[in-house]
């Protein structure tokens, strides 16, 4: 039988406050534990929750940019659970009445089409603390330092139809989120978390299959490897006569599998109500504007600009999109080189292999815009060659400096002398004689491929120092001569 | 609308309220006493009202973003039954 | 002195006729040799109340001192107290000393005023006798047999019996207006917001209100004035100015418009009370009052309606106590549920538990509609009819209570019987009214109270009206017969 896969998910992302949803308290990450769990965040008697505006602009900024109503009147509510991460028995949260209502976002299909991915609502809520389980005596140890973070919740309606397109829209999302600075988007630290809601059904069957839920997946890679190995599950579960159950499942990536999370199976009743410690959030047309009026560009609309205003291709143009920073440096390296192209290769090329071998961001970079800028501009009046430019990077990359530095002290400067790259020319004849008989054999067409041999030589002899274009054409007249 | 004693047990769970098999009649009692009270209301059409959560029809306030609250960690865990490095243990939490 | 108002207390203090510190000391003596008798006290707090009374003294000396430096009061033990238990009458706090002060303690603190302890209540507030509190009933000192009422049973018990010249009280459902009326002493509740709740550990959010509870309406304007006005701690205390209570307390009440609701009036209240009401408004039409008849006809859905959403609200509220981070735990509990049911079931007394469970059932799924959203519509409705009658009259006058203090133990055992006590207060509650209650004579050797209930903010209209009662009549002065004087 042929299966169609359904999915749906819901994103947490961490808002980028400075202090929590309803408390004065820090949300930095990594304190020391319980160091930044005021008497509001540890729900001690008494303590009352004070919203903070930031998170409310951010939300706002976010439904904006997926196009969204904006709901001018929003609830909290309470859903009550017990667990040891969450001080208060119930999670401040919003229901019936969220900030941001139906909304939508496009992302781009594997056979490059387009697909709308229609957004249900996107809700404000606090996040819960965390717990520890090293061995305490057999207990575990509870840090509330994360409890009351703000995060908005986006949930999608179940319009994706494979994993590519789960991770897809999760990395529109998160583009989204980081060009409009409401979160750091470290997916490690776990500032956005993604739960995703998986179902199969027969192709062309109208009716939903029963989903499960996989909880907590913290990269695009495993949003996709957790949908695949759950989507596999259910169907060979499903063609031995099985049935699907609805639950809560962990998906493990280092065993690449699935587990029911037995803990969260017992039934829910969240006793929802409106939290009456907190007034409805009302909101004017006027508010809302000001914030439009201050939404920076959007990644779908930055991307588009790159193809047209650089030329860059769809490919470069959507991945220096993807992420605020990216895009500024992208847009500061070509700025000082006025060469989008070479700007582009060096970022998605050298760049982004060098940080994601130190696992860093871009603002983490090692070598800024400016540093990469100059090195460029020695490739493009041709003090230096490409290949010696790749070994400049290394050095800015492990000891600073700038590229004229570089170049200097180590006496990489490309040799355009003819007299003396037309020696070491000579040299490389003189010492490969079969080869040179080989390509006077050869048929003239195919002369061209066997010239790349000498080319090496030729560059191994000077260091790569020489200037491959003039390399390249007085090869060519020597060997040719000799035929 | 009476509760029996499954209702009984499964509310006091639902609220994490250990309860004997001894005090359930008790509470079954009490409880229906207190339902039969509130069940007052259902003679009483509410057609088109808007409920109301709060007495004072005014709209929530907002706070500045910005750090008022500074490590107390030791003066807020004085009071805590069981801490260790700052953690506030409880019985093993199984995911 | 310990029959002296606060006012009095406050000229005395600047006078000179004795410091901060030797009236501390007194009225702690006179708590430590008399309170046996009522169990009005949870927690004496005597070395911070001479630290207080001595800093008092120090303010009055560098000419600083405002009307309330240097007096005494007690807080109920639902107000959090840096460095004193704050207990909630619960076993589930008995050990909980308080790491911050609620907004209310520390504006009286800034005022200058020296606490003594913390006074007695019903758990968490639940409660109309004082009878579901940990540490025991308190005795009415009017008659050591029966309650003082409830929530704020030790806050009325220990000014009655002169412990005390003020106290602060949290109503809910009636909590600082029914033991006023019971102990014959003035209890105001605010309009709702009026006061921060922040450090009053909640009972039911949208309902709970702090008030003063003292001998005088003009003690409580003078108390209501430190306490009152916005707090950026809670998102639900009112931005609307704090008028100057004390400069309207003389205003004259010709043309005052009364409103008597018939259906406060109705059968089923002591017929004593009702008279003692009656003469109570005959005095207002002699000050040029005009009275007349109106109606609040939901006002028996009030109870309903109430004991849906204080409950729901509560259950949710005292979530909090699990065992965790603060208060009691059980013993070796085996894994989480168990650290959570055994906690819960231990730390918290029966009422307690009644009420988080009905809560919980209102709240839980298929039956939120049937009684959560109804009895929010039915609050709407009940608000309605006040709003209706104030449109028609200034203020609304009705009895406190439908009887006088009842036996310890008289109304223990049927929950819905105790319930009805508040059939007079629990409306202005669902409606977040403003209401004072006054002494205004007595039925059987045993004091009743006038409830005068306002429009929202008009507590400066409600202390007026009750100062000018007490102008003319001198039920407010009456003490227990068998109190010690100094």
């Amino acid at each position: 039988m042929e299966w169609e896969v359904v999915i749906g998910l819901e994103i947490h992302v961490q808002l980028a406050t400075n202090t929590k949803i309803f408390s004065g308290a820090s949300t930095a990450f990594g304190a020391e534990p319980n160091t930044q769990a005021c008497a509001v965040n540890l729900a001690l008697p008494g303590t009352l929750p004070v919203f903070n505006e930031n998170a409310l602009r951010m939300a706002i900024m976010f439904g904006l940019a997926v196009n969204a109503e904006i709901g001018k009147r929003s609830v909290f509510e309470r859903k009550n659970y017990f667990y040891p991460d969450l001080p208060k028995g119930y999670q401040t949260t919003q229901l019936a009445e969220p900030i941001v209502g139906p909304g939508f976002i496009d992302i781009e299909t594997d056979d490059g089409d387009t697909r709308r991915v229609r957004i249900h609502h996107a809700h404000l809520e606090e996040d819960a603390g965390k717990s520890l389980h090293e061995d305490f005596h057999g207990m575990s140890g509870i840090d509330l330092n994360r409890a009351g973070t703000p995060l908005v919740e986006i949930v999608s309606e179940p319009d994706m139809r494979s994993s590519k397109e789960a991770a897809a829209y999760a990395r529109k999302i998160h583009a989204i989120v980081t060009t409009l600075g409401i979160c750091d988007g470290n997916m490690a630290e776990g500032s956005m978390r993604c739960d995703c809601n998986v179902s199969i059904r027969p192709k062309g069957q109208e009716t939903l299959g029963t989903r499960t839920e996989l909880k907590n997946i913290n990269s695009f890679r495993f949003i996709e490897r957790a949908i695949d190995t759950e989507v596999n599950r259910q169907i060979d579960l499903i063609e031995d006569g099985g049935r699907v159950i609805q639950e809560t499942r962990l998906y493990d990536p280092d065993k690449n599998e699935t587990r029911s999370m037995r803990s969260k199976e017992e039934a829910n009743d969240y006793r929802y109500f409106p939290c009456p410690d907190l007034l409805p959030v009302v909101i004017d047309d006027t508010y809302i504007d000001n914030i439009r009026a201050s939404l920076p560009e959007l990644p779908d609309a930055r991307r588009a600009r790159f193809c047209e205003e650089y030329g860059l291709s769809e490919y470069d143009a959507g991945v220096l999109s993807s992420d605020r920073a990216q895009a500024d440096y992208f847009e500061t390296v070509t700025g000082l080189t006025q060469s989008a192209k070479l700007s582009a290769n060096w970022i998605t090329g050298e760049l982004a292999r060098l940080l994601n071998q130190a696992d860093l961001t871009i603002q983490q970079s090692r070598v800024s815009a400016e540093q990469l800028a100059g090195l460029i501009n020695r490739i493009q009046d041709e003090t230096i060659t490409g290949k010696i430019a790749k070994t400049v990077f290394e050095i800015l990359w492990n000891e600073g400096g700038t590229a004229d530095q570089i170049i200097e002290t180590q006496g990489l400067k490309q040799v355009n002398d003819t007299g003396a790259i037309e020696a070491a020319i000579d040299q490389v004849i003189a010492q490969c004689s079969p080869q040179v008989e080989q390509y006077i054999q050869a048929e003239p067409d195919k002369r061209g491929k066997m010239l790349g041999f000498f080319m090496g030589q030729v560059m191994k002899l000077t260091q790569g120092k020489a200037n491959p274009g003039q390399v390249q054409g007085l090869l060519k007249q020597k060997l040719d001569q000799r035929c | 609308m009476s509760l029996d004693r499954s209702d009984v047990e499964r509310i006091a769970h639902l609220a994490r309220i250990a309860i004997d098999d001894s005090e359930i009649p008790e509470y079954t009692e009490s409880l229906n006493s207190i339902l039969t009270l509130i069940d007052q209301l259902q003679a009483t059409s509410t057609d088109g009202i808007t409920p109301l959560a709060h007495p004072m029809d005014a709209v929530q306030r907002l706070r500045e973003d910005e750090v008022t609250e500074c490590n107390q960690r030791d003066r807020l865990q004085a009071c805590a039954p069981a801490v260790e490095e700052g953690l506030f243990l409880v019985p093993k939490v199984i995911e | 002195m310990f029959n002296l108002t606060l006012s009095e207390l406050s000229q005395a203090l600047s006078r000179g006729e004795y410091s901060s510190r030797e009236l501390t000391q007194a009225f702690l003596d006179r708590i430590q040799s008399l309170d046996t008798q009522y169990n009005s006290f949870i927690t004496i707090s005597e070395e911070q109340a001479i630290e207080q009374a001595k800093a008092a003294d120090a303010i009055r000396a560098a000419g600083k001192a405002t009307r309330l430096t240097g007096l005494p009061i007690a807080h109920k033990d639902l107000f959090c107290t840096q460095g004193i238990r704050t207990s909630c009458g619960s076993k589930m706090l008995d050990n909980f000393i308080s790491p911050y002060n609620a907004t209310l303690v520390e504006r009286l603190n800034q005022a200058g005023m020296v606490t003594l302890g913390k006074t007695n209540m019903d758990e968490f507030a639940m409660g109309s006798s004082n009878e579901s509190s940990y540490y025991g009933a308190v005795k009415n000192p009017w008659d050591a047999g029966r309650v003082p009422g409830g929530s704020s049973g030790g806050s009325a018990a220990a000014v009655a019996a002169r412990l005390i010249p003020a106290s602060t009280g949290s109503d809910t459902g009636g909590s600082i207006r029914q033991p006023a009326a019971l102990c014959g002493i003035t209890g105001l509740k605010p309009t709702y917001g009026r006061i921060s709740r922040y450090g009053m550990i909640a009972y039911a959010s949208s309902f709970d209100q702090a008030g003063p509870m003292t001998r005088t309406a003009e003690d409580a304007a003078l108390l209501l004035q430190a306490m009152a006005g916005e707090d950026p701690l809670d998102s639900t205390s009112s931005t609307q100015a704090v008028p100057d209570y004390t400069s309207t307390l003389n205003d004259n009440l010709s043309g005052l418009r009364i409103g008597l609701p018939k259906e406060f009036f109705a059968e089923g209240t002591d017929p004593l009370i009702l008279q003692r009401v009656q003469e109570a408004v005959a005095e207002f039409e002699k000050m040029g009052a005009t009275v007349k008849e109106i109606s609040l006809p939901n006002t028996q859905l009030s109870i309903p309606s109430y004991y849906i959403l204080a409950p729901a609200e509560a259950s949710s509220n005292l979530s909090r106590f699990d065992g965790v981070r603060y208060g009691h735990r059980c013993d070796t509990p085996k894994d989480l549920e168990d650290l959570y049911k055994r906690t819960r079931a231990e730390g918290f007394g029966a009422e307690v538990k009644r009420r988080i469970m009905v809560g919980t059932y209102a709240l839980s799924e298929g039956f939120y509609d049937a009684y959560y959203r109804k009895a929010q519509q039915i609050r709407r409705v009940i608000q309605q009819d006040f709003i209706d009658a104030l449109n028609e009259v200034d203020v609304i006058m009705a009895p406190v209570t439908p009887c006088s203090a009842f036996h310890l133990g008289e109304k223990n055992s049927d929950p819905v019987s105790m319930y009805m006590e508040d059939i007079f207060t629990l409306s202005l509650n669902l409606a977040g009214l403003p209401g004072i209650s006054i002494p205004c004579g007595f039925a059987d050797h045993l004091p009743v109270g006038l409830q005068v209930i306002g429009n929202y903010f008009a507590e400066g209209k409600l202390l007026n009206i009750a100062h000018q009662y007490q102008q003319v009549t001198a039920w407010h002065q009456q003490a227990p017969a068998n109190l010690s004087e100094d």
